[in-house]
């Protein structure tokens, strides 16, 4: 029996000779990843331990972007203990504010992620890095610890669940929708504790950014992981930020495809020609419903960026729709590129200067609002609607405020109008 | 082990904003966090839990993100235990690392609030002591119990390392601070 990539990667890394679903294996990582929040408590636990030295100061990477640049005191000194931790242990890829972005766009940016990776990151959004035929997934701060002592975590091998599209996409249906819809048909809970694997002449077309959206969001369905198969697409991504793709490289890439007769636990194979771009309604992922059908609801905010969708790519749809519009009186807009290369590309571009015309702010890079952390908290009675990944209960703030999830095209077009609008319509 | 408490009954996917909102990530002081435990969806509940409580709950426990600051509100408030019908992969790994106990169980439904219950976490037993109903649920698997035993994941690798250090001669490793 053959093994899918998420089974690969795993047996390379644990040095194993099988592996099936369910074994319990433990793994060397390439990659450990921590935050302003998750970090601080890792590296508590790390000195408690009396490791003294990191396993490998090249293979931690410490990015502060949830409540950086700091939005308090505390916050400050959670950033600091990170600052402190890298100066001391020498790591380099520490991001300091001005380097800095939302960290599941700076690592691929940055070129610290490669096909065939295991990368652990104390946020559960590294499942982002399953765009580029990374094995990542999110871990606690316990785990990152135990990883900064001896470079290895534990895993329980998830079942791998096969998501195959089929169709041409609609104008405006990217992979934010993709995945939303995904996350609607099989809910929160649809992919507990297992491998997606996302696949399908739709996955074979579709843009990298599009891919670190749909990636991304896998954990929304409580995914481990969220994979796709390297191609010339990823192939093409990873050379722009400077890392090897040679014939080396190149000759590694046969063994991150599954093999075809591997095991799958289900496969799910959809045609998705007739669906619009998707809004997922308060308050959990899966009330997806289309953005043209949702009626009229009135939004206070509209927040486009993070993890999800703030790249380039994304600024570029939003600016597309607000060029030479206004942003509807009594709405706030506020557009957070990922990363400061992002920045410069929007600034460049024109795209700041479209989105601040427009009535609307342009923020530095940080995951600010997503979590309710700065840089727009909702208040009771609140309506938001964002590019980011959950919209739970005081997600952004208020527990009586109310969180739409949708692509950067619905939240542009619902600036212009001040209501959840499918971007067809302005 | 047995631990035996008052149930605090929650739904389905409870998240771990539910657990403890963002805006308190700002600490690691367990005993802080645990005054802010469950405030969006239960804002009273950080009163009425009482020391050794313990947590029955619907399916997906804990989703959302990889806040290990979850789990330690939950002890930080005196949460003993949780029982779920599923729980979140992160959320799953950091009970196990930091040592809360936890329990997959189909019949939750059945527990009603402020049922005590009694769970035998060596041999996988549930007892609700209030409706004289019992529930047999799996044993944890060996992997996992070692990690447990050791009392979490940090003592379980020192252990590990040292007993590789000195020729399997390695000191008893100490209790996990947490």
């Amino acid at each position: 029996m053959g093994y899918t990539i998420g089974e690969k990667i795993l047996k390379a890394h644990a040095g194993v000779k099988d592996i099936k679903p369910g074994d319990f294996i433990e793994a060397k990582v390439d990659l450990a990843l921590g935050n302003d929040i998750t970090a601080p408590l890792a590296i508590e636990e790390f000195r408690k331990s009396g490791a003294g030295r990191v396993f490998d100061k090249n293979k931690i990477v410490l990015v502060p972007d949830h409540f950086a640049p700091a939005k308090d005191l505390r916050s400050a000194n959670q950033c600091k203990v990170l600052a402190d931790f890298a100066s001391c242990q020498k790591i380099k890829n520490y991001f300091e504010v001005g380097w800095m972005g939302i960290e599941h766009a700076l690592l691929p940016e940055k070129g610290l992620v490669v096909p065939g990776n295991l990368v652990i990151g104390a946020d559960s959004h590294t499942c982002t890095y399953g765009a580029l035929g990374a094995y990542a997934t999110g871990i606690g701060s316990t785990d990152l610890a135990r990883a900064y002592i001896d470079g290895k975590c534990w895993f329980k091998v998830p079942p791998t669940v096969k998501f195959v599209y089929k169709g041409k996409r609609n104008k405006w249906v990217g992979g934010k929708d993709l995945v939303l819809f995904t996350i609607g048909q099989i809910g929160v809970d649809g992919a507990i504790y297992r491998v997606m694997e996302f696949a399908g002449s739709v996955i074979k077309n579709l843009p990298m950014d599009d891919r670190f959206s749909m990636s991304n969001m896998a954990i929304e369905a409580g995914g481990r992981a969220g994979l796709i198969e390297p191609d010339e697409t990823t192939f093409n991504y990873v050379a722009e930020t400077g890392r090897k793709t040679g014939a080396k490289e190149r000759k590694q890439w046969p063994a991150l495809l599954s093999d075809p007769d591997a095991s799958y636990e289900k496969i799910y194979e959809w045609d998705i020609s007739g669906i619009q771009p998707q809004v997922a309604c308060p308050h959990l992922p899966e009330n997806v419903k289309p953005a043209d059908k949702l009626g009229k609801i009135k939004v206070d905010q509209v927040v486009i960026g993070s993890c999800t969708n703030g790249r380039i790519s994304d600024l570029r749809t939003a600016a597309r729709l607000l060029k030479g519009k206004k942003v509807k009186a009594g709405v706030r807009l506020i557009v957070i590129p990922a990363t400061q290369k992002i920045y410069m590309q929007a600034a460049a571009e024109g795209l700041a200067g479209i989105f601040v015309s427009a009535g609307g702010v342009f923020s530095t890079p940080t995951c600010g609002p997503c979590l309710g952390g700065h840089v727009g908290i909702l208040t009771e009675g609140e309506t938001c609607v964002a590019t980011t990944n959950r919209n739970f209960i005081g997600r952004m703030g208020s527990p009586k405020s109310f969180v739409y999830l949708s692509n950067p095209a619905v939240a542009a077009a619902s600036a212009v109008t001040g209501r959840i609008t499918h971007p067809e319509e302005i | 082990m047995l631990i035996k408490g008052t149930v605090h009954k929650f739904g389905d996917d409870v998240n771990t904003d539910d657990i403890i909102a963002a805006k308190y990530l700002v600490t690691t002081d367990p005993a802080e966090l645990g005054r802010h435990c469950m405030e969006n969806i239960s804002p009273d509940f950080s009163l009425q839990v009482g020391k050794g409580d313990i947590i029955v709950a619907g399916k997906n426990f804990g989703c959302g993100s990889s806040r290990e600051h979850a789990p330690l509100a939950l002890k930080g408030c005196g949460v003993a235990a949780v029982v779920a019908k599923s729980f979140a992969g992160i959320f799953f790994r950091n009970a196990i690392n930091i040592g809360l106990p936890f329990v997959e169980l189909q019949d939750t439904g059945e527990i009603s609030e402020g049922d005590v219950i009694e769970i035998d976490l060596g041999s996988g037993e549930i007892s609700d002591l209030t409706t004289s109903r019992k529930y047999r649920t799996r044993a944890f698997p060996v992997f996992l119990r070692g990690i447990v035993e050791k009392g979490g994941l940090i003592n379980y690798v020192t252990a590990k390392q040292e007993k590789k250090n000195e020729g399997g001669k390695g000191k008893e490793a100490g209790k996990h601070p947490l």
